[in-house]
């Protein structure tokens, strides 16, 4: 595959790996906050191939994971209700929540449908003009913007049957709060996707403040292997600061329709994230103008403070304090095909990628 | 949350949840010493010969695709569960449960391709049911197929890997994840136009040329639901041997690696439906890949790993960029009615 396979050169990857032993002399903790880099990592198997003194931890980067209980919660009330049709990225459909997933309703008969776009969801509430069409917005910056178009674009179209749930986050604030409660980390391979959007201006607080390095890294093996070797150099010389790897994708001013689309439709809130608790305007509220559109607003539900399951170490191996192996419901109770947290249900979560690729 | 109490879609998975319902339910309550066994095929004792026996149920969406239908696969596959056990595939049968108001001339374009299909494999099918649903009970047509082959003794051993040695050779009949991918696009409501045909074929004449020519093929399965990686993982947990692949020797087409990378899949795990695994003893190996590289659906043929001492019970990969990853079951569901 063309402008693939440049990127899964053995030759040069080794090349990379060989280099970063040759100049490599401090222990260092890096840390990937992007789910995709952390299945990348373990797909292509690049531990493997880096020295002892390195070490790769994963942080809060799978949107899945981060999600609350709470939000999956409602999600399953939402979808018992007689006149709503839920549309959802596929990989919320497993997660579970304190009584029920999405997965076990379907089996039950709700009518909840997988679409890979907030495009597909507004199709489906064109066509079910009678029914609800609550579409469930997670992820970061990356989907985000998608979903403010979306909203922007039901809103133009007159499409008063459709609502979007909105537990998108965004993240900087996660960053900067795990340095402040004292996570052992060098540095910052940061998030390739997020940063297509919000450029590298978002991270300029790290080296200043923390003396932590940041590099914006691609999802390829050469990239990964590319910012890791970066993140050595700028750590040997004691002096970090933001790079962008990913220049292909990534410009440094962003992409600012997208920011002024997110701008449009949404405002920051606090926002709960799992293993860092409530985390001061990191979550994206949709505004009182679009509130029409906004689930939350115009089908409000109620559950019960949710419980999160007993000996599940999420929580510590979002924050990069714990590894998948740490804990002990870990492959033993805890599977992909029977989760105990989120982080074992989503493809991009630590503990489904070290289960898959790992153990 | 404690497990499920309903059947999900990963229950058809062929993966670690279709595993766990086979053992909990269906192997709890049939055990017996065949079942037991859990091969493709059953193999049975019948007045001093054997015979191998299977079933396969076939709820494929859509109906028609890239290279093949329903019908086709519900022939192949039975013919390819006996084939891999080491068994001559000899008569079939097949059951319809048809949805009222489905088309009389679909229904013949896929028992056409049956009987076609049958032929060319060198098999009869020898009984058959049909049943009707009312409209909206079931989807268009489902298929369930049985075939009993005959196997020669020598030959009983294959489908357990009764002789798995380390420094076996591990082989591939062609690139994987094509009928999964090909199935996958076919669905409209992805919207993507791919030019990949699933691999979907009758392997009986390929792989009886395989076992005239050696005598040393210690294992055979065909890699359908849950791709070769669910194959590979089983095997090496099964016989408790080490299992090393090479990534930079599978055979991957370009339409399926694009897919896969489009949404997010693995080709270790996608359903495959013209591929067997076969492991080989080292000094066979070249003269197996020669013999299926003279077969249509061998072309592409390739030893793909070894067995080894080095991790006992798991698989691994030495990724494409040098890296190492293990291979486990599929977990959960990849692709739903996908066969």
């Amino acid at each position: 595959m063309k402008y693939i396979d440049e990127y899964r050169n053995k030759e040069i990857v080794l090349g990379i790996a060989e280099e970063i032993k040759k100049i490599s002399t401090k222990k260092l903790r890096l840390m990937e906050v992007c789910g995709g880099h952390t299945m990348s990592i373990q797909k292509f198997g690049l531990p493997y191939l880096l020295p002892e003194n390195i070490e790769l931890i994963s942080g809060p980067g799978c949107p899945v994971c981060v999600t609350s209980r709470e939000f999956i919660d409602k999600a399953v009330i939402y979808s018992r209700m007689e006149d709503v049709i839920i549309t959802t990225y596929g990989d919320l459909i497993r997660v579970p929540g304190s009584f029920s997933t999405l997965d076990q309703e379907k089996a039950k008969g709700a009518d909840i449908r997988i679409v890979y776009s907030i495009l597909d969801a507004l199709m489906v509430a064109k066509k079910n003009r009678s029914k609800k069409v609550i579409f469930l917005g997670i992820g970061f910056e990356t989907t985000a913007p998608a979903s403010a178009a979306g909203i922007i674009k039901a809103q133009m179209a007159g499409l008063r049957n459709f609502y979007v749930y909105s537990a998108h986050k965004v993240m900087p604030p996660a960053m900067a709060t795990l340095i402040d409660e004292g996570v052992e980390i060098d540095g910052y391979i940061g998030p390739g996707h997020v940063s297509t959007i919000t450029g590298e201006g978002i991270y300029m607080e790290i080296p200043k403040k923390y003396g932590l390095g940041v590099v914006i890294s691609g999802f390829e093996p050469v990239d990964l292997m590319q910012s890791v070797l970066m993140l050595v150099k700028q750590l040997e010389a004691n002096n970090p600061k933001v790079e962008i790897q990913y220049k292909r994708v990534v410009k440094p001013e962003g992409n600012i329709k997208a920011q002024q689309m997110l701008d449009e439709v949404f405002t920051y809130g606090d926002d709960w994230w799992r293993g860092l608790g409530i985390l001061k305007n990191s979550g994206l509220k949709i505004r009182d103008n679009y509130s029409m559109h906004d689930a939350e607003v115009q089908i409000p539900v109620e559950v019960d403070p949710p419980k999160e399951p007993k000996g599940c170490l999420c929580g510590e191996i979002l924050k990069g304090v714990k590894k998948p192996k740490d804990c002990k419901l870990f492959a033993k109770v805890c599977t992909p095909s029977n989760p105990i947290g989120a982080c074992m249900v989503s493809n991009e979560g630590s503990c489904a990628a070290y289960y898959l690729y790992n153990r | 949350m404690s497990k499920t109490k309903t059947i999900l879609l990963g229950h058809g998975s062929g993966g670690k949840l279709s595993h766990d319902l086979i053992d909990s339910i269906f192997v709890k309550y049939f055990d017996n010493e065949y079942l037991r066994q859990q091969t493709d095929s059953a193999i049975l004792n019948a007045e001093g010969k054997k015979l191998a026996y299977t079933t396969d149920s076939f709820v494929v969406d859509p109906i028609f695709f890239p290279g093949g239908n329903i019908g086709k696969l519900a022939i192949a596959g039975t013919v390819n569960d006996l084939a891999v056990s080491g068994a001559i595939p000899k008569y079939l049968s097949c059951g319809f449960i048809i949805e009222e108001g489905f088309s009389l001339k679909d229904l013949e374009t896929i028992v056409k391709t049956m009987a076609e299909e049958a032929k060319k494999a060198g098999v009869i099918i020898v009984t058959g049911d049909t049943k009707v649903v009312d409209r909206g009970k079931c989807d268009k047509v489902y298929i369930n197929t049985s075939g009993i082959g005959l196997l020669e003794e020598k030959y009983t051993g294959i489908s357990t890997a009764q002789n798995l040695q380390a420094g076996d050779k591990i082989i591939i009949n062609g690139s994987i994840g094509d009928h999964g991918m090909a199935v996958m696009a076919a669905r409209n409501e992805l919207n993507i136009t791919a030019e990949i045909e699933s691999d979907c074929a009758c392997l009986n004449s390929m792989i009886k040329g395989v076992l005239d020519i050696s005598e040393n093929i210690r294992f055979m399965r065909d890699a359908t639901r849950g791709g070769i990686g669910t194959v590979l993982s089983e095997l090496a947990k099964s016989h408790n041997v080490g299992i090393h692949i090479q990534e930079e020797y599978l055979p991957v087409n370009e339409g399926v690696r694009g897919m896969c990378e489009l949404l997010g899949f693995d080709p270790l795990y996608v359903a495959n439906e013209g591929k067997v695994i076969m492991v080989v003893a080292s000094t066979d190996a070249d003269k197996v890949i020669k013999e299926l590289h003279k077969s249509e659906y061998g072309k592409q043929a390739a030893v793909i790993g070894e067995v080894s001492d080095d991790h006992p019970g798991s698989s691994w990969l030495e990724t494409s960029v040098g890296g190492k990853r293990i291979i486990d079951m599929l977990s959960g569901q990849q692709l739903p009615r996908i066969c």
